[in-house]
């Protein structure tokens, strides 16, 4: 069964919320940088990025990043076989990165996140921004900005289809 | 994918995904710290039992980048001993519980061997004149780079073939996509019955002159007993690549050699040390390449 | 014991005879022939009733034991490969029960003493006949002769170096004009050593695929050529072993019209497999001369069929499984093939190649003269020395069933048809129907 819990006019509202959330928390842009986790993560970091462009009238830098190297899991979940190249066309050091995600759940991802940020230099700080949180956390990690917390039970799957992929903006839950 | 052995033995998705992977692995090594810990607490072995260096650096170094724990047994070193049979040395290395095992043997069809006789990841690293698999593959990464794909391409392969691993490999790799290929060199070192994809040249400049990709072999000295060529200095006179092929190859063709290449044997330093030639690439590229099929590969669980 | 063997289709290339037959044999004496049917239909293939064993052979026939002039023992010296006890047990259960085994043993059988040690054993712990062959030179060395005469008296039926082939072609002619005054052939394997160095199977498209040195089949197609000149030059009988090509069989068939004194044999390897089965790297179908192409099986088979080859003989070339469990080009060559020759060679029957007698000839009759082995046939008061044959008979082959020490064939696994039920060899009398008594 699905049912959709966001449609592109929310998700739009939620990433211009965030977008000043952003701003606020950070004072205005300066050593802000943007880092989206492949897949979702890149494309909704890349709309913050046109966001804030839009607001403050420049671009901060933004890179992607595939953690698929760095998951605890693939003993138990095997290989993925489609990894994007990670793409971090800046210093890292001293900056405030902002790790963009799409959903939040048991929190590995973003562990694995962090531990590829580190092999790239020493940010002054790591801040998370995701679209959901679901929770069912299993680390002790929590978002600076979320979209909006749903929560769900375990055999439960959130898809998030954004348009730069799927055509469309929306997001659905699905029940067994 | 359990081993590779050869690729032979794999699907052109198979080899799609090997290469995807492995450009993902190249920006890990522009990185300061080219180290992922994706295998970490992983065990790999390099069984060598043919000397080379460079081969065996190259997946030391992928191994490492991969937090593998690696172990080097070689020929030269005690722990293989002489007159052990290969399936005796293989229990025997299976009883430290290794993970990842890359052989380099000088039987065509050891690795194949291996692979059938144990549970884990085998990686064929050149097996008599049979194939060396990851160094077609790191070839067909460098030409994608340049070229940007390998469908319609017209590929060369100069030299020593008969005798040599690195042209089967490339070979069936290249014949997995639409590719035209041209066997060139003497016809002592060429074999007489090819598949219908190849064309053969005796001639030199005939052979490579409408080639996108000319990919030299090394001429390995130690064959030279069996009177295949009259000499080296004849062999560079007739068909190695010197700077005159600037006057009739492609504009955009490219040079690649697996190494360690023989200046002024299969090559000049004219040509060598040309922008046309990708062979310094060919190296950084087998790293990403290895570290792409190491990771890619799943152990048998038994 | 007396055995009574009714309405079996005897087919005897000794006696020129064929037809229905009930055979009774004594104490290991054929002691009586009744040619035609007779009304004792029983269901059972056999009843035993005081003393008396009777074998309702409808349906089954009756040839003389084979003869396999062509084998490989290994004993003395190689025993974990083969033994003459083992070897003999794997002749009996394939049909044959003369086998004739070549010199290449440790010590080499270049002398008389090694004669007599392997017919010593075959007496005591052997099955079925076996005749030495000895080899043409010293130590299989190709340098110079061994001592012929002697090792013919010793009981040696022909001569040969097998797998170390004479290269030097003055000595090769010595020794045929030597074994002219002897009586006894010379066997040769041809391959050019120079040619053959280092291949490990036939040369071609595949070897080069394989990346695995190949042997051209020029390598044998010379040293035929050089073996037919010498045959022609010296008037002495050659017989060519293991013929794989096709331009071997075309020289021989030349050979023949020229009715110069050359005999040949093939293998069933030969006209069953070609190179495709060594695809794999499966060193159970490695074997020297290599399993060549479709081209030269056809030409086996037809070759054969016109008698241009006399013979098939296994070349049983037992191994152990340590001596294959190896990378490919370190494998040993040669099949374990007394097993599985028969039903392999009545392919060619059901396949409309050959008759069943003409099959029976190269099975019997032909090695025989080719050795002077005297053998009667299927004869009143003469030694009972024949096999039943169900035809029909559907079986797979599974390697761990053989008697045979060497369990490398790459036949197994395989759908097979027609296979021996019972082997009579003298007083001894084995039982394979797997019928219960
Ligand atoms: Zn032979
Ligand atoms: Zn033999």
């Amino acid at each position: 069964m699905e049912k959709e819990l966001l449609n592109y006019e929310e998700i739009e509202r939620i990433l211009t919320r965030i977008t000043y959330e952003i701003l606020e928390k950070n004072k205005g842009t300066e050593d802000i940088c943007l880092i989206g986790i492949v897949t979702g993560g890149v494309y909704l970091a890349e709309r913050i990025r046109k966001k804030i462009k839009e607001n403050e009238g420049l671009n901060v830098p933004m890179g992607i990043l595939d953690i698929s190297f760095y998951r605890d899991d693939i003993n138990i979940k095997g290989k993925k076989k489609e990894i994007k190249p990670t793409n971090i066309p800046f210093q890292i050091d001293g900056k405030k990165v902002v790790l963009v995600d799409d959903v939040l759940y048991t929190g590995r991802s973003t562990r694995a996140a962090m531990d590829a940020l580190m092999d790239f230099g020493r940010p002054a700080e790591i801040q998370l921004a995701v679209l959901i949180d679901r929770g069912h956390r299993e680390l002790p990690i929590m978002a600076n900005y979320t979209g909006k917390y749903i929560p769900t039970a375990r055999n439960e799957k959130i898809k998030v289809y954004l348009k730069e992929i799927s055509g469309k903006d929306s997001v659905v839950l699905i029940t067994q | 994918m359990k081993d590779l052995v050869g690729i032979k033995e794999i699907s052109r998705q198979e080899i799609e995904e090997i290469l995807n992977t492995a450009r993902a692995f190249k920006e890990v090594l522009t990185r300061d710290i080219k180290k992922v810990p994706t295998l970490r607490g992983k065990t790999a072995i390099n069984l060598f039992f043919e000397p080379s260096t460079r081969t065996r650096t190259s997946f030391e170094l992928a191994e490492k980048r991969l937090s593998l724990d690696v172990l080097n047994f070689s020929v030269s070193t005690s722990s293989v001993v002489k007159g052990e049979t290969l399936y005796d040395t293989l229990k025997t290395i299976e009883s430290y519980n290794v993970d990842y095992i890359v052989i380099r043997h000088s039987a065509s069809g050891a690795a194949k061997f291996v692979a059938d006789n144990t549970p884990a990841c085998v990686i064929n690293a050149g097996d008599g004149t049979n194939e060396h698999p990851t160094q077609a593959l790191l070839d067909a990464f460098s030409i994608v780079e340049v070229k940007g794909k390998l469908d319609g391409l017209k590929i060369a392969i100069v030299g020593d073939i008969i005798h040599s691993r690195v042209a089967r490999s490339n070979l069936y790799l290249l014949s997995k996509f639409d590719t035209e290929i041209t066997f060139v060199g003497p016809p002592t070192l060429l074999p007489s019955d090819v598949p219908s994809n190849v064309s053969i040249s005796y001639d030199l400049k005939k052979g490579i002159k409408d080639a996108d990709v000319v990919m030299l072999l090394r001429i390995q000295l130690e064959r030279q007993k069996g009177a295949f060529i009259p000499s080296l200095k004849e062999y560079f006179h007739v068909w190695g690549l010197k700077g005159d092929a600037f006057s009739y190859l492609k504009k955009d063709a490219i040079v690649m050699h697996p190494g360690p290449m023989n200046r002024g044997v299969e090559i000049s330093s004219e040509i060598a040390d040309s922008p046309r030639s990708i062979i310094l690439r060919q190296v950084t590229n087998g790293i990403a390449t290895r570290m792409a099929v190491i990771y890619l590969l799943t152990r048998r669980e038994v | 014991m007396k055995i009574i063997i009714h309405n079996a289709w005897v087919v005897d290339p000794f006696t020129d005879k064929e037809g229905v037959a009930s055979i009774t044999v004594e104490e290991g004496i054929i002691t009586k022939i009744q040619w035609g049917k007779k009304e004792k239909g029983e269901k059972k293939h056999k009843k035993n009733s005081s003393n008396i064993l009777e074998i309702n052979a409808h349906g089954l026939y009756i040839f003389p034991g084979l003869i396999d002039m062509h084998a490989h023992l290994r004993e003395p010296g190689f025993e974990h490969k083969e033994t003459i006890r083992t070897g003999t047990k794997a002749a009996i259960s394939g049909g044959f029960t003369t086998i004739c085994c070549m010199a290449n043993t440790n010590p080499v059988n270049d002398n008389p003493e090694v004669t007599y040690y392997i017919l010593a054993k075959a007496r005591e712990e052997g099955c079925c006949d076996v005749y030495p062959i000895g080899a043409i030179t010293k130590g299989l060395k190709g340098e110079e002769l061994s001592e012929m005469a002697m090792l013919r008296e010793a009981g040696c039926v022909a001569f040969s170096d097998d797998g170390m082939p004479v290269t030097n072609s003055l000595i090769m002619k010595r020794a045929l004009e030597y074994s002219k005054a002897i009586g006894s052939p010379i066997i040769s394997h041809c391959e050019d050593l120079a040619l053959s160095e280092g291949g490990v199977m036939n040369e071609g498209k595949m070897s080069f695929l394989l990346g695995l040195k190949g042997i051209p089949r020029e390598a044998e197609e010379v040293m035929v050529a050089r073996d037919i000149l010498l045959s022609k030059y010296t008037k002495a009988p050659i017989h060519i072993a293991h013929v794989s090509t096709k331009g071997a069989i075309e020289l021989i068939k030349r050979a023949k019209e020229e009715n110069l004194p050359v005999t040949a044999e093939t293998c069933p390897h030969y006209f069953t497999l070609t190179e495709k089965a060594v695809d794999g790297y499966k060193t159970d179908a490695k074997v020297n001369p290599p399993l060549r192409t479709e081209e030269d099986m056809e030409a086996i088979k037809e070759a054969l069929k016109e008698d241009i080859l006399d013979v098939i003989a296994t070349d049983h070339a037992p191994h152990h499984e340590g001596e294959k469990k190896v990378p490919f080009q370190e494998a040993a060559n040669g099949i374990s093939g007394l097993e599985t020759a028969l039903s392999l060679s009545l392919k060619l029957v059901k396949d409309g190649i050959l008759n069943l007698r003409q099959l029976i000839e190269k099975l019997t009759v032909n090695p025989a003269k080719i050795l002077k082995i005297s053998k009667k046939g299927l004869k009143e008061n003469s030694e009972a020395d024949f096999i039943i044959v169900d035809l029909g008979y559907k079986w797979k082959v599974n390697k761990k069933d053989f008697a045979s020490l060497g369990k490398n064939t790459p036949f197994d696994g395989w759908n097979l048809e027609g296979k021996v039920l019972y082997t009579f060899k003298g007083k001894k009398f084995f039982d394979m129907s797997g019928e219960k008594n």
